[in-house]
């Protein structure tokens, strides 16, 4: 019996280990891509942004708290920004209060890229570095900024930062640099997961709810029915950007 | 003994070029110093900032870029419209014109977040931008002024020299309408947003050429114990006032409409009246000591036994040093004046929103800024010293034509 037994046991064990070692193997093999894929589950990277979307932001500053910061703080958070407001620091979202000259109302409102479809930056930048995407966000290509700074000088919104010291302890999927400018990406890798920026995501979880994020293209989007339904406005309408981020209640 | 005495001068010379060199030298050094410390610790060390963006070194740079078109329209009055005393006096002029284009384009680049890709620069264009049409225009202006200074200096050539003259003058003028529009094109800022940024930086440019020409003209003749002849003097001296009227015309007109959109008036009370630093360099330095001080020297009556003092030297120094406080005025206090977000309402933030932005050059930018004027400096003396720039004058045709010019 103990014979049988140990026969049979033999070519059990052996099978038992073949299957671990193939399911090891498939593990290693599969694992960083099933994690990749995981990352970047919307498109493929080769695929490129597509220009059937435009990614846009509708701010209602009605909503928005006079002193709340949970957006910039969940920015500085997601791109590995330090937070100080120095004058030589980045600041990609900054809270604005506006007071009406003529009536003494106050109120906040967070400012940022406003990814134009026609950016100002885009038309300056020497080298092409200052770049919009098919759907729409406006980007630096860190590879062949120059920093010349002549996109902040165009820039209507001040958005941009220049990267005045060495970064230290930077976020993986948000490359910086010293010399080099920077802004408001809408998170863009956020985005390309099918997330909502990251001060969105804060504003909402806070209960502001101020902020929406989508496509502007799409008319079932939740951002173009608020948009249909009540007036908004651009920042320097005056001036034909035609802008993604969208103001309501200024 | 006269040879002795001669020996001894041109030793003395020698002496006095190398000490000169060796001024220059320790300038370039300087700015070398500035460029590697800055590139190591970044521009945290300037005093430009997220608000301030372009500072004292932009101030030297776009100074010198402007001036050295400028500084070609002598060999363009000489070559395009054929007047001798100018023609004489085309070889300095192109000369000098490379020089400082070199010094303020070092400046340009060595003051850039990421001076080492220089080659992106150079081969990445997005043809939108004037700023990529700037770069092209400065290339291409070392190469036109390079090749009309050979023929101008070569006798095989001399038959060239007229139509280079001409594409090194349609050149510099694209180039300073660049260089004016870098600021034209800015729609957003009030201090830029303006179409006569391009012709007025091309009056000031003839203005600041012709003054640094002049200024280099005197040291030469100085140099070599000569004095520059009264006629050449007084026309040379009637033209820069010509150019500095013309200059404080284009100013009065883009301030005069700029008071006339209401949208501007804060801007312009901020210029004109209540910006600090920049309403002194405005009214003191750019208006005063740059535009009505040598208007006044170089029109003031004078008997004929004091024609001699011309205030060639002096008048056309004060129109450098206003054309430095105009460039700071322009560049400086453009970007100190807040971007207006919301009009009608007053604004507030961490990022400096709705308030007049402080600027405090440091050291550094100094430095860098003094080496861009060095670099020109020494590649002046070097060419002066190696080859033949020193005006050729015929006096007596000069004479005959005292009347029809």
């Amino acid at each position: 019996m103990s014979d049988l037994h140990n026969q049979t046991e033999i070519p059990d064990s052996s099978e038992r280990r073949d299957f671990l070692k193939l399911g090891a193997l498939a593990a290693t093999v599969l694992a960083p891509g099933v994690m990749l894929y995981g990352i970047a589950n919307s498109r493929p990277p080769e695929q490129g942004a597509s220009s059937k979307l435009r990614w846009g932001m509708l701010i209602d500053t009605t909503k928005c708290g006079n002193g709340c910061n949970t957006c910039v703080t969940a920015c500085n958070t997601e791109n590995g920004l330090n937070g100080k407001t120095g004058p030589q620091d980045s600041q990609w979202i900054r809270k604005v209060n506006i007071k009406n000259l003529s009536n003494g109302f106050e109120h906040d409102l967070p400012m940022m890229c406003q990814h134009c479809e026609n950016p100002p930056c885009v038309d300056v930048c020497p080298t092409g570095a200052s770049m919009k995407r098919a759907d729409g966000i406006v980007l630096v290509d860190r590879h062949i900024c120059i920093g010349c700074r002549y996109c902040m000088m165009a820039c209507p919104y001040k958005a941009r930062s220049f990267v005045h010291e060495p970064i230290t302890d930077q976020n993986p999927e948000v490359p910086r640099g010293k010399g080099c400018v920077e802004s408001c990406t809408f998170c863009v890798q956020r985005v390309d997961r099918d997330e909502t920026p990251a001060c969105v995501e804060a504003c909402n979880a806070n209960g502001q709810n101020a902020m929406i994020f989508g496509d502007l293209n799409n008319p079932e989007s939740e951002i173009s029915k608020a948009l249909s339904g009540q007036a908004s406005v651009e920042v320097r309408a005056d001036l034909r950007l035609n802008t993604g981020v969208r103001y309501q209640g200024i | 003994m006269t040879e002795h005495v001669c020996l001894d001068k041109q030793d003395c010379k020698i002496k006095a070029f190398w000490a000169l060199m060796a001024l220059g030298g320790v300038f370039v050094l300087a700015a070398m110093v500035a460029f590697f410390h800055l590139e190591h610790t970044g521009h945290i060390e300037t005093g430009m900032t997220n608000q301030i963006v372009w500072g004292l070194p932009h101030v030297f740079a776009v100074f010198l870029i402007v001036a050295a078109s400028g500084v070609l329209n002598v060999a363009s009055i000489g070559s395009v419209f054929g007047k001798s005393l100018y023609k004489a006096r085309a070889p300095l002029s192109g000369m000098l014109a490379l020089a400082m284009l070199a010094g303020g384009l070092a400046v340009l680049v060595l003051d850039l977040g990421r001076p080492d890709r220089l080659i992106i620069a150079m081969t990445h264009y997005n043809f939108k931008s004037i700023f990529a049409w700037n770069m092209i225009f400065y290339n291409g202006f070392f190469a036109i002024v390079g090749l009309y200074l050979l023929t101008l200096m070569d006798k095989k050539l001399k038959n060239y020299s007229k139509p280079m003259g001409f594409l090194a003058f349609f050149w510099r003028l694209a180039l300073t309408t660049a260089t004016g529009s870098i600021f034209g094109f800015l729609i957003a800022r009030a201090g830029y947003h303006s179409a006569l940024m391009a012709p007025m930086f091309i009056i000031m440019s003839f203005g600041y050429g012709l003054a640094v020409f002049m200024v280099v003209q005197s040291a030469m003749y100085r140099w070599n114990d000569l004095t520059v002849d009264p006629n050449i003097r007084r026309r040379m001296k009637n033209l820069l006032a010509v150019f500095v009227g013309a200059s404080l015309y284009f100013t009065i007109v883009l301030h005069l409409t700029n008071m006339y959109v209401a949208k501007q008036w804060d801007f312009e009370r901020f210029i004109l009246l209540e910006g600090g630093i920049y309403t002194k360099l405005f009214w003191i330095g750019q208006i005063l000591l740059g535009g009505i001080v040598p208007l006044i020297l170089l029109f003031i009556p004078r008997s004929q036994a004091s024609q001699k003092v011309c205030f060639c030297f002096m008048a056309p120094l004060l129109v450098i040093l206003g054309g430095f406080a105009q460039m700071y005025v322009t560049i400086i206090g453009g970007q100190a004046f807040p971007l207006e977000l919301f009009p009608g309402f007053a604004e507030t933030s961490s990022f400096y929103d709705g308030v007049a932005h402080a600027y405090s050059p440091s050291i550094w930018e100094a430095m860098l800024g003094m080496g861009g004027i060095a670099i020109a400096f020494m590649a002046t003396i070097i060419a002066v010293h190696a080859l033949k720039f020193m005006p050729q004058d015929d006096l007596h045709i000069l004479q005959g034509r005292r009347s029809s010019d």
